[in-house]
């Protein structure tokens, strides 16, 4: 006994450790429709599997345990060994068996994907997200021109609408995935994709891409808030808003800097004089909850960080090192701070 | 021959029609056996021995290593190279496992860790998994057919260079830092000229190249020494599984090898010339690519499983001291499951927008395949329930089979389901899923025969009681590694990341990972000096150490270079439990030159006398200036249009017809 405790006394805060953790990028999620019925179809998978897999140890185990009993070792004499005819029969029986369980866990799967589909009908509201190495384009699509509202790489959702998203990719294959809400579905250069998503829950998620993208495949993670529908619309409406003038001397230099400066060639601002297409857009930067892709939290020692070396943070990002005296970055970091 | 007319003969009832057929074969084979001895000295015994060691031995040295076209030779140096490649993807994945280990990580850096994982994933399926099983089977097949040589020696050992030169390409970029980043599966665009500038795709896509022709010169080999080199009286259906498992396997690299040749020659000319098959921009289509690799890719999981059933069906029937349960059975649905194999690519793609119903089909394709695995499953279970299993190490390695590759193949079946398919789809489970499948399906079995083939190859035995350690060492490491990953990807840990955020609840699976691969690591360790120990102190081995059946164990240990004395004569399904005496044999080969029996394709009632290519070096230039071409035109189209002259000349060379000798012959007798 006395050896145990010390193991146990070692394990259980490892084990309580892997329970403390928030499902916010998990298929136990439960936050979605699909992940719902998702997990419904695993349980029914994994019960209809582990009785299988029981079987064959079973039989396996019987085999070994029953040939210790058996007392000669020897070859089976003669031209011809004869099988026992109940073993022929068992034989086909356990493939009758694969075979029935086979056809209810297809029976299972096909309706399951059947009534996903059908939940999924009846957008309200349509997406467009495009993928970009190793970032999120994101465009709330809309028949008036004026409410069209671009963002990046933080997607809010109104709880229990169905969102219509549609995948699309300016370079290479990249995959939408959120587990907690649902399964994924690929981004595909020349080609259009879409998924609709149901999600059930509030709360903030985190979706990564899921097909390899090249070097920072790994930091191309993207926010997504599932909200009230009244919060939804607020924050929709405050995200259709140019961003505000800067107030302070400070915050008015960096404005300068960036929308005249090299930022504006790639960086849109709306509002401002910056209108590159080809980076994230920047109007309500401050206002997200991460910084670069879902790579660092949005605080004012990681916006410095990230501004004065991208490079050392997310090495081979698209957005060079520019080397930007102290006065610059302070200037540029108190403007990037007023865009909430 | 017969005074049997036509007709009459279709007027018979069906069971008189066989009984005059079977009659009828074995008069003209007392005929074909009276005209196949001729005049000329007889030999017997040691004289007959030393005769055909001079006739078959190859030219010494260096170049005479280089020459050599015997079966054994080419078979062993395929194994050792592909154990290397082994080792270096498992030195590659201990390197990941050791970056992964803990959140954040900032060890190994994003372009470092992406030319890692993607090495690890083409070397272990291209430069040690479909190699090491041609490797075991160049060995083993001529051995159990009772055969002297493999078809197209020449050709044969050509495979072999093709192979080695292809893993010097990788390996050889990978140390100079030009190595490939693109994933072992290279989708475009990703891997097109535009997002993947440089040469690393390049040299990934010839590697590709390299590995194929090799992988194709080595199937056609085994299918053509399966179907006509088998001894005399060994018709298809008293062939050993092992030999089926290598038929059909050869016989899907034959029709799956084409189409990544296809496709990797496609990225190479989008590359080198600009041709945009891939490139949406310019009307190509990036997702063919994927239908492409995957018609290859998926059908390539059971190129490497099946011969791994192969080494299962002669390992349980070994120790368990009886035939495998329902012969038949298993040979169906190894044929069964090569076909289905053809039939289920797009479970691969189910998160790239397809039409949803369609992807039904392939749910169901995939689901079937389990059908015939879990009917071997059964049959090997059989075996042992009938027989007395003696747990010595290779059927340890089985029993260990069967525990950790039915997880596998049940994973396999969650994931054939499109709905789940679409949360697990790129993520650890999906990792965990195959590496159960490839390792505990094919990687376990090899190590079993390896210890099971090892006193036949080396003549010694390899130590019982380390074995055992590393058996279970090889077990635990296993299942301490690749268990924790199914719970990492049900937390949505997708794969091919270079690291990933604290806070997910992925901490403690992924260390647990890493210190199982350390487990893991030594077992392999330990495996490999358990083999060169034994190599050089182990028991010696007796001609047949574990009583088996077949017909490699009834040569010496090791074979000598022409493997039997005699060529053996088969009359039953295991000939070396069912012998009244002496094994009977063919007598009549000449032994002045290399010279064997071919017999025919179903019934195996002898066919013709082949005299056998001698040692040349024709093959290792062919390859040399094959290799010219291929990694030439990695840098300039020029490369193919000179580069074929040399390759002509070689080949011409090569195939340069020689004169028979006319005079009386010496026979065996």
């Amino acid at each position: 006994m006395k050896p145990r405790v010390p193991a146990i006394a070692t394990l259980l805060p490892l084990l309580l450790g892997a329970c403390q953790y928030q499902h916010y990028q998990s298929d136990f999620g439960r936050a979605g429709v699909e992940d719902n019925q998702f997990l419904t179809l695993f349980t029914i998978f994994l019960i209809v599997c582990g009785v299988m897999y029981l079987l064959v140890i079973g039989f396996l185990f019987a085999a070994i345990a029953r040939s210790r009993r058996l007392e000669a070792n020897t070859v089976e004499t003669g031209r011809h060994h004869r099988s026992d005819p109940l073993m022929s029969t068992t034989l086909i029986g356990w493939g009758a068996l694969i075979g029935v369980g086979l056809a209810g866990l297809a029976i299972a799967s096909f309706f399951t994907d059947r009534s996903m589909a059908k939940a999924a009908t009846g957008e309200k509201l349509s997406v467009t997200l495009t993928g970009n190495q190793w970032w999120w384009d994101i465009v709330y699509n809309s028949a008036d021109a004026s409410k069209t509202l671009r963002t990046a790489n933080e997607l809010h959702l109104p709880v229990g609408v169905p969102t219509r998203i549609i995948l699309n990719s300016n370079d290479v294959i990249h995959s939408f995935w959120v587990p907690s809400l649902a399964g994924k579905e690929d981004l595909i250069p020349g080609r259009e994709n879409d998924i609709t998503i149901v999600p059930k829950k509030k709360g903030i998620y985190r979706g990564q891409c899921a097909e390899y993208c090249g070097a920072q495949h790994a930091h191309m993670a993207l926010v997504v808030v599932v909200d009230s529908y009244p919060d939804f619309l607020k924050w929709w409406h405050h995200q259709l808003e140019p961003a505000p003038m800067p107030t302070t001397p400070l915050a008015m230099a960096g404005y300068k800097y960036v929308t005249g400066g090299p930022c504006s060639a790639c960086h849109n601002i709306a509002g401002t004089a910056a209108g590159g297409q080809v980076a994230p857009d920047l109007t309500h930067l401050a206002g997200r909850k991460s910084l670069a892709a879902g790579t660092l939290p949005m605080t004012e020692g990681n916006l410095y960080g990230w501004v004065e070396d991208p490079q050392s943070l997310k090495p081979g990002v698209k957005m060079p090192t520019i080397g930007m005296e102290p006065d610059k970055l302070h200037a540029v970091v108190a403007y990037l701070e007023t865009l909430k | 021959m017969t005074d049997i007319r036509a007709d009459s003969f279709d007027a018979m009832p069906a069971g008189e029609r066989e009984r005059i057929r079977v009659e009828e074969e074995n008069r003209r084979l007392s005929q074909e056996r009276k005209k196949i001895a001729r005049d000329g000295p007889k030999l017997m015994g040691e004289k007959l021995e030393a005769r055909l060691e001079v006739t078959w031995r190859r030219p010494p040295g260096i170049i005479g290593w280089l020459a050599s076209v015997d079966h054994k030779e080419i078979g062993r140096r395929y194994i050792v190279t592909a154990l290397l490649f082994l080792a270096l993807g498992g030195v590659l994945a201990l390197a990941m496992r050791v970056q992964l280990a803990r959140p954040d990580s900032a060890l190994i850096g994003a372009e470092r860790y992406n030319q890692i994982f993607t090495m690890h994933g083409s070397t272990m399926m291209f430069l040690f998994a479909v190699p090491v099983m041609e490797g075991v089977g160049v060995y083993i097949i001529p051995l159990m057919l009772g055969t002297r040589s493999t078809a197209f020696p020449r050709l044969n050992a050509f495979s072999y260079f093709m192979y080695l030169f292809g893993g010097l390409l990788l390996w050889g970029a990978f140390i100079l830092n030009i190595g490939p980043d693109v994933g072992w599966f290279a989708y475009t665009p990703l891997s097109g000229p535009q997002f993947s500038p440089g040469k690393r795709a390049d040299i990934w896509a010839q590697m590709i190249t390299f590995t194929e022709v090799s992988a194709l010169a080595a199937a056609v080999v085994l299918v053509c020494t399966i179907l006509k080199a088998r001894a005399p009286g060994m018709t298809l259906a008293r062939m050993p599984l092992f030999a089926w498992a290598m038929l059909v396997q050869a016989v899907m690299i034959i029709f799956a090898m084409p189409a990544v040749a296809l496709a990797s020659s496609m990225l190479i000319s989008d590359r080198l010339v600009g041709i945009n098959f891939y490139n949406a921009v310019e009307h190509g289509d990036a997702l063919l690519w994927q239908h492409l690799f995957w018609f290859f890719g998926h059908p390539e999981v059971y190129i490497i499983f099946i011969p791994a059933t192969g080494f299962v069906s002669m390992i349980t029937e070994t120790f368990c001291r009886r035939p495998v349960f329902a012969h038949a059975v298993v040979v169906l649905a190894l044929i069964s499951t090569g076909i289905l194999a053809f039939g289920l690519w797009v479970h691969h793609m189910f998160a790239t927008g397809l039409p949803r119903v369609g992807y039904s089909f392939y749910t169901a394709a995939s689901m079937s395949v389990s059908i015939p695995t879990g009917l071997q499953i059964f049959c090997w279970l059989a075996t042992m329930w009938d027989g007395r299993p003696r747990l010595q190490v290779p059927m340890l390695y089985v029993v260990g089979f069967i525990i950790t590759f039915v997880i596998g193949g049940l994973t396999g079946v969650m994931v054939a389901a499109v709905p789940l398919d679409l949360q697990l789809h790129d993520t650890y489970f999906v990792v965990a899923h195959f590496h159960y499948v490839l390792i505990g399906g094919a990687v376990f079995p090899l190590l079993g025969v390896l210890t099971y083939w090892f006193p036949k190859i080396t003549g010694r035995m390899m130590s019982e009681t380390l074995g055992k350690i590393t058996f279970w060492l090889t077990f635990i490491g296993f299942h301490m590694t690749f268990f924790p990953m199914h719970w990492s990807g049900l937390l949505g840990m997708p794969r091919r990341v270079y690291t990933y955020p604290a806070g997910l609840g992925l901490e403690v699976p992924n260390l647990i990972s890493s210190i199982g691969a350390f487990v893991l690591a030594t077992a392999v360790l330990l495996f490999v000096l358990n083999g060169l120990f034994s190599l050089y102190r182990g028991a010696i081995a007796t001609p047949n150490p574990w009583g088996a059946a077949t017909l490699e164990w009834a040569t010496s240990s090791p074979p000598p270079v022409y493997n039997f004395a005699h060529i053996p004569v088969v009359e039953s399904n295991t000939p070396l439990w069912d012998l009244d005496g002496e094994l009977p044999v063919v007598t009549g080969l000449r032994v002045d030159e290399k010279e064997t029996l071919l017999t025919t394709v179903v019934a195996a009632t002898p066919d013709v006398r082949e005299p056998v290519p001698a040692a040349s070096l024709w093959p290792f230039i062919s390859a040399i200036a094959v290799g010219i071409v291929f990694i030439a035109s990695i840098f300039s189209p020029w490369a193919l249009a000179v580069g074929v002259i040399p390759c002509a000349i070689a080949l011409t060379a090569w195939f340069w017809p020689k004169e028979l000798k006319r005079h009386p012959e010496p026979v065996i007798s």
